[in-house]
């Protein structure tokens, strides 16, 4: 039906064109029309994803809304776009993520507007590319490309220590691409001269080869995640990154991670996935349990939300190596919901930063006198947070729990444990930061909610509720990706 | 009849939802009938499918599909059977009166829309668990009444202990979820389904399997998918040692103590427990632990009732005591005497702490039972509807805790008689606790409605301990004061003079006294000996044949009482009945003298045991030692150290030594363009 279309290249290039549009207003003077402009961009090239959603067949494994032309025919290197049920709801999520951060950003980004907007503007349609990407260097030429612009909104609009986390966070990412370059290119010539990652997919290859590229990919992705141990840049750049880039941070850039893992490293080197099946699942467990603990003793409520992030991301790539269809789609539940919930979160201290200019949780006390609205919708994210079932935060956690008892009864236990870990870091936040007596008199001076501040927590707070409740539509559109890419990887390689 | 399912637990959500959303806007009156109305709605509801099922209309359907993986297909239904049936009469008829009551007792707090909205979700919550038809909707109200109950405890949440308790039982709450969510991962990897019906119906087929949790060891899949739920239970049910939440959780307004902390949510893992019998039929050694676990919590925590002054936690003891009978009944596979109790227990546990929170009201918020006594004379129906819930909670022949009790003993003697192996520990302990739950409550009893009057005089709370006082100040709004009609009655007596409740309280708790009264009487015929939970509940009776011999050896209500009146349990709730007066109306002097004589027991009981103090240092402070310990050597000296920043410092280490070559002498240059060139021709010579 809508075969004729260039839905994907609309959805990747709107928001980049509107990105330029919004740095042509230049300076600070034009900074209403700047504001304006990027939230008609953020909601046309939310809405022009509708489509997707809506035409999605979820009968299919195939790429759907393919579109294919030569772009660098001397390596046969082509612009080749296509999404399934995996990237599908990702290339949604961040075209709605960008109008919240845009939205976020009203008030409290005063300086150098256009270029803000901008950049979230323009990574958004990168983002989408990645999601998109159906030829290798494309994919690659997207994935680097998008460490740019959120590399200066973290250098340009964070906190004091913003360039030692820029670069710490640029150089880590940087060092685990540059192995996925070497793999793309080895993959090239095996596959005759080919960038297809649909072939690279298809290619017979020995054991000692699969592990060297399983272990490319996963340098690339492992640092995207972030997995246990190479984590650590993730807390420094949340700490310094304005809510903003935040948000899109812990929303949308992990999620690359884990979609590297569904993408290239289960179905390129499926004999290698399993056999490293028992390092991942270590890595993981000991981000669900090592983290959840490191998270507790956190006095920086950045840092805790993001040390709950690495700990809720265990999760996705426990799920993703279980094999099987709980886990593998749980894991997808749990990237949409964690997008959502941590997004949340992030936005609901940036609410209080805004106010108090403090991310310390002994800062506050007792906000919930002052800021019910507040202090409600921040309750109903936590909760989330803590897999309460009836939102989004329980589904994922439990399918992947669920999914990790069909292998291992050890795997479920230190899984579940989240159950306590992730209970007690949220809620002993919540309690600190939220209830007890007002004792400052700063915090005696906070207003609640503005009407923007709730239209974007109470629109996440609706979605986090409707996932919760009725998971459904989503686990449909995942459904046959996952079956179809668990068929590919359960057949050996090996020449 | 669909439709009517589907209002019941609707209707307190619609009602939830108006007064939680939109109270600001409607008011206190509006949001009070709201919810008030979904709540009644929702009970003549219940009557109505209750009459159904005794028809013999058991349904059991899903309402929509949560989602599809694979071939499992998670589901919201409901199952509609004579043991919800019950359920969903008792939650909505107690959750009526506690939402009447509300009125009265929270009459002056600000946060009065606020509560109507929780209770009203409360209710909502627990009707979803009891008529869940499959295990995950059975989880979703499972940690939906523990979100109310966290939200309730803390209601007043400027109060440093509120917020303490309401967090503390979250996170006990979730070490038993712990076990629960591992239990329904076992259930759902080894049946493929969560939906009951088809998971009792191949639960024979898998009563042999057995799998192993390491190496060259197994245990039989069934013992560890029960034992699995039942820590669960024990986190819900508050069973020794996940007990420790349920006395603090005293810190929440008097209505919801009532409601969630003793008549309904602390009951969920007993009827979690019977709802699984059939599970639970296949493992003895499961039945084993949940008996002594059972027994433990019935006694030791009866003992602690003795020694509390607060007038609600010497009750909250109490549930705690008689939640492990209910436990006890479990383990016996008495698994209708167990909800039998919980029946009984509903009422007049519900009507005790609805009557403490009406002397709390009349004694201008005080709680402590040493500064009370001789209430009586100033408030008639509190004082006789509690003597009521006294009665039957020792177990008064004829009344209903008796019939309920009474049950549990025998069923727990016959259990020990066919050797299985706990049974002779609970017997002694559940006989033992029969005295000790009548030394408690009437000790309770006489200190607050008989003897001298104590009551403080001068400032009001300025004599209360640090804790009552602190919690008087932070919450000087949240706390219902006087209202007209009592003031008053202020004007003719001394302003702090009890004073009789108005009638939205008193009502409540006549309509709880007479089935506190009479339901035992006119229901331990059908539901224990009939075929009332026929289907529902199921027993093998060949292994387990307590209900079997009960049955035989019942001869109706009446004689069951009469026969009662020379048995050993009797005779010990009349000693506790007596001893009590003998101590606390008599001779003040020997309970002094007492602890003081034997201070190390007094010591042991005032610290409940420990358990609070080894839970605070060892989980809590470990978890945060541990966690700090992890950050600060693993994640900061570790990987950022040392990996991180040393890999940064050896390449600045290396462009350091490099950058020496790049000394800017061309000479240097030129030497090492000449030893290139050499090398490479070399290179290229040899190839």
């Amino acid at each position: 039906m809508l075969a004729g279309y260039p839905i994907l290249s609309l959805v990747i290039w709107l928001p980049i064109i509107s990105g330029v549009l919004v740095l042509a207003t230049g300076s600070d003077r034009n900074a209403p029309l700047a504001r304006i402009l990027a939230l008609v961009g953020a909601l046309v090239s939310f809405a022009v994803t509708w489509p997707l959603w809506r035409w999605f067949d979820t009968q299919t494994a195939n790429m759907q809304f393919s579109e294919f032309s030569s772009w660098i025919p001397s390596f046969n290197i082509n612009y080749h776009l296509g999404v399934d049920g995996i990237s599908m709801p990702l290339i949604l999520l961040n075209s709605f993520m960008t109008v919240l951060v845009v939205l976020a950003g009203w008030r409290v980004i005063q300086n150098k507007v256009s270029q803000y907007m901008a950049a979230f503007l323009i990574m958004s349609g990168l983002i989408n590319g990645v999601f998109a990407a159906l030829d290798a260097m494309l994919f690659y030429v997207f994935f680097e490309a998008m460490l740019i612009p959120l590399f200066l909104v973290i250098g340009i609009w964070g906190g004091p220590r913003r360039v030692y986390a820029a670069i710490k966070f640029f150089l880590y990412t940087l060092m685990g691409s540059l192995l996925m370059l070497v793999a793309f290119i080895y993959l090239y010539f095996q596959a005759n001269g080919s960038f297809e990652i649909l072939a690279f997919q298809a290619l017979p290859l020995t054991m000692s080869v699969q592990i060297m590229l399983f272990m490319a990919f996963f340098m690339a992705f492992a640092v995207k995640v972030p997995m246990w141990p190479v984590h650590t840049w993730l807390p420094d750049a949340h700490v310094e990154a304005p809510t903003g880039g935040s948000v899109i941070l812990a929303a949308i850039t992990l999620k690359i991670g884990a979609y590297g893992f569904l993408r290239f490293n289960l179905p390129i080197t499926p004999d290698a996935s399993h056999y490293l099946t028992g390092f991942i699942v270590t890595l993981s467990l000991i981000a669900v349990v090592y983290i959840g603990l490191v998270a507790l003793v956190q006095g920086d409520m950045k840092k805790l939300i993001a040390y709950s992030s690495i700990s809720h991301m265990g999760f996705v790539t426990l799920g993703i190596f279980m094999f099987n269809s709980i886990g593998m789609e749980g894991a997808l539940v749990q990237m949409i919901s964690h997008g959502f919930v941590s997004a949340a979160m992030f936005l609901g201290v940036g609410v209080m930063y805004d106010r108090l200019h403090s991310r310390q949780i002994s800062d506050y006390g007792g906000l919930a006198k002052n800021m019910p609205v507040f202090a409600s919708l921040l309750m109903l994210f936590s909760m989330a947070n803590s897999g309460l079932p009836g939102t989004s935060g329980f589904v994922g956690e439990f399918m992947v729990i669920m999914g990790a008892m069909q292998v291992n009864f050890w795997y479920a236990f230190l899984a579940a444990s989240t159950l306590i870990w992730g209970a007690a870091y949220t809620l002993w936040m919540y309690k600190r930061v939220i209830f007890g007596a007002v004792t400052r008199k700063e915090v005696a001076q906070m207003q609640d909610v503005v009407p923007r501040e709730f239209v974007i927590l109470g629109v996440l707070a609706l979605l986090v509720l409707a996932m919760g409740v009725y998971p459904r539509p989503l686990t449909e559109v995942i459904h046959s990706s996952v079956s179809n890419l668990l068929a590919h990887v359960a057949q050996s390689k090996l020449p | 009849m669909q439709n009517l399912y589907l209002l019941v637990p609707l209707a307190p959500l619609v009602g939830a939802l108006v007064a939680g959303l939109f109270g600001w806007a409607i008011g206190r009156t509006l949001s009070h009938l709201v919810t008030i109305s979904g709540v009644a709605v929702s009970c003549w509801a219940s009557w109505l499918i209750f009459r159904d099922v005794q028809a013999g209309h058991v349904y059991n359907g899903a309402l929509y599909t949560w989602m599809t993986v694979g071939d499992v297909h998670l589901q919201v239904g409901f199952l509609i059977d004579s043991l919800t049936a019950m359920m969903m009469l008792v939650v909505t008829f107690v959750s009526l009166m506690v939402h009447i009551y509300t009125i009265g007792y929270m009459r002056d707090d600000p946060g009065y829309q606020r509560f109507f909205s929780y209770i009203s979700l409360f209710t909502f919550s627990m009707l979803m668990l009891v008529m869940s038809n499959n295990f995950l909707q059975l989880f979703f109200g499972w940690e939906a009444v523990g979100l109310v109950s966290y939200l309730l405890i803390g209601f007043w949440y400027t109060r440093p202990t509120a917020i303490y308790a309401n967090l503390k039982a979250f996170m006990v709450n979730r070490v038993g979820d712990f076990g629960f969510v591992l239990g329904i991962a076992l259930v759902l990897a080894h049946f493929g389904t969560l939906d009951y019906a088809a998971v009792f119906a191949q639960a024979p087929a898998l009563a042999n399997q057995t799998i192993s949790l390491w190496s060259g060891n197994s245990i039989s899949l069934m013992t560890a998918i029960t034992i699995l739920l039942f820590i669960g239970a024990m986190g819900k049910s508050a069973q020794v040692p996940l007990h420790v939440w349920l006395p603090d959780s005293m810190e929440g307004p008097t209505p919801i103590s009532a409601l969630i902390h003793a008549a309904t949510m602390v009951t969920a893992g007993i009827f979690m427990v019977a709802r699984m019998s059939p599970l639970f039929e296949m493992s003895q050694h499961t039945l084993s632990f949940v008996l002594v676990i059972g027994a433990i919590t019935a006694l030791f925590m009866g003992f602690l009732g003795i020694i509390q002054n607060d007038i609600k936690r010497v009750i909250a003891y109490s549930t705690l005591s008689q939640l492990g009978y209910m436990t006890v009944a479990l383990g016996a596979s008495a698994y209708p005497v167990a909800v039998f109790h919980l029946m009984t227990h509903a009422f007049f546990k519900a009507l005790l702490f609805l009557a403490a929170g009406s002397v709390i009201i009349g004694m201008h918020h005080e709680q402590d039972i040493r500064h009370m006594g001789g209430l009586r004379k100033y408030m008639p129906i509190t004082w006789l509807t509690f003597l009521v819930g006294s009665l039957a909670l020792i177990g008064t022949p004829f009344f209903s805790g008796f019939y309920s009790k009474d049950s549990i003993i025998d069923a727990v003697h016959i259990s020990m008689e066919q050797g299985m192996p706990g049974a002779a520990f609970a017997y002694y302990s559940v006989v033992a606790g029969v005295f000790v739950t009548a030394f408690y409550s009437f000790r309770l009893y006489f200190l607050v409605f008989h003897g001298k009057e104590r009551f403080l005089t001068g400032g009001h709370g300025a004599h209360a301990d640090a804790r009552h006082h602190t919690a008087h100040k932070d919450a000087l709004h949240a706390v219902p004061h006087h209202d007209e009609a009592q003031s008053q009655e202020e004007h003719e007596h001394d302003a702090h003079v009890p004073h009789e409740s108005p009638w939205v309280v008193t009502i409540p708790l006549i309509l709880l006294a007479i089935p506190s009264m009479l339901i035992g009487y006119f229901t331990i015929q059908p539901m224990l000996f009939g075929s009332y939970f026929n289907g529902a509940i199921s027993i093998n009776s060949s292994l387990h044949p307590a209900m079997a011999i009960l049955g035989e050896e019942f001869h109706g209500a009446s004689s069951m009482a009469i026969h009662s009146l020379t048995s050993l349990p009797l005779l010990l709730a009349l000693s506790g009945v007596g001893l009590s007066w003998f101590f606390y109306m008599k001779r003040p002097d020997i309970p002094a003298m007492l602890q003081k004589r034997f201070h190390f027991i007094y010591r042991v009981l005032e610290n409940k045991y420990g358990f609070d103090e080894f839970n605070d240092k060892v989980f809590s402070g470990g978890a945060r030692a541990l966690g700090r310990q992890l950050w600060q050597i693993g994640d900061v000296r570790l990987i950022d150290g040392f990996f991180v920043n040393g890999t940064a410092n050896l390449v600045a280490w290396i462009a350091t030594q490099i950058r020496r070559w790049q000394s800017g002498y061309i000479y240097h240059y030129a030497f090492a363009m000449i030893f290139g060139a050499f090398a490479l021709v070399t290179w290229f010579v040899r190839g």
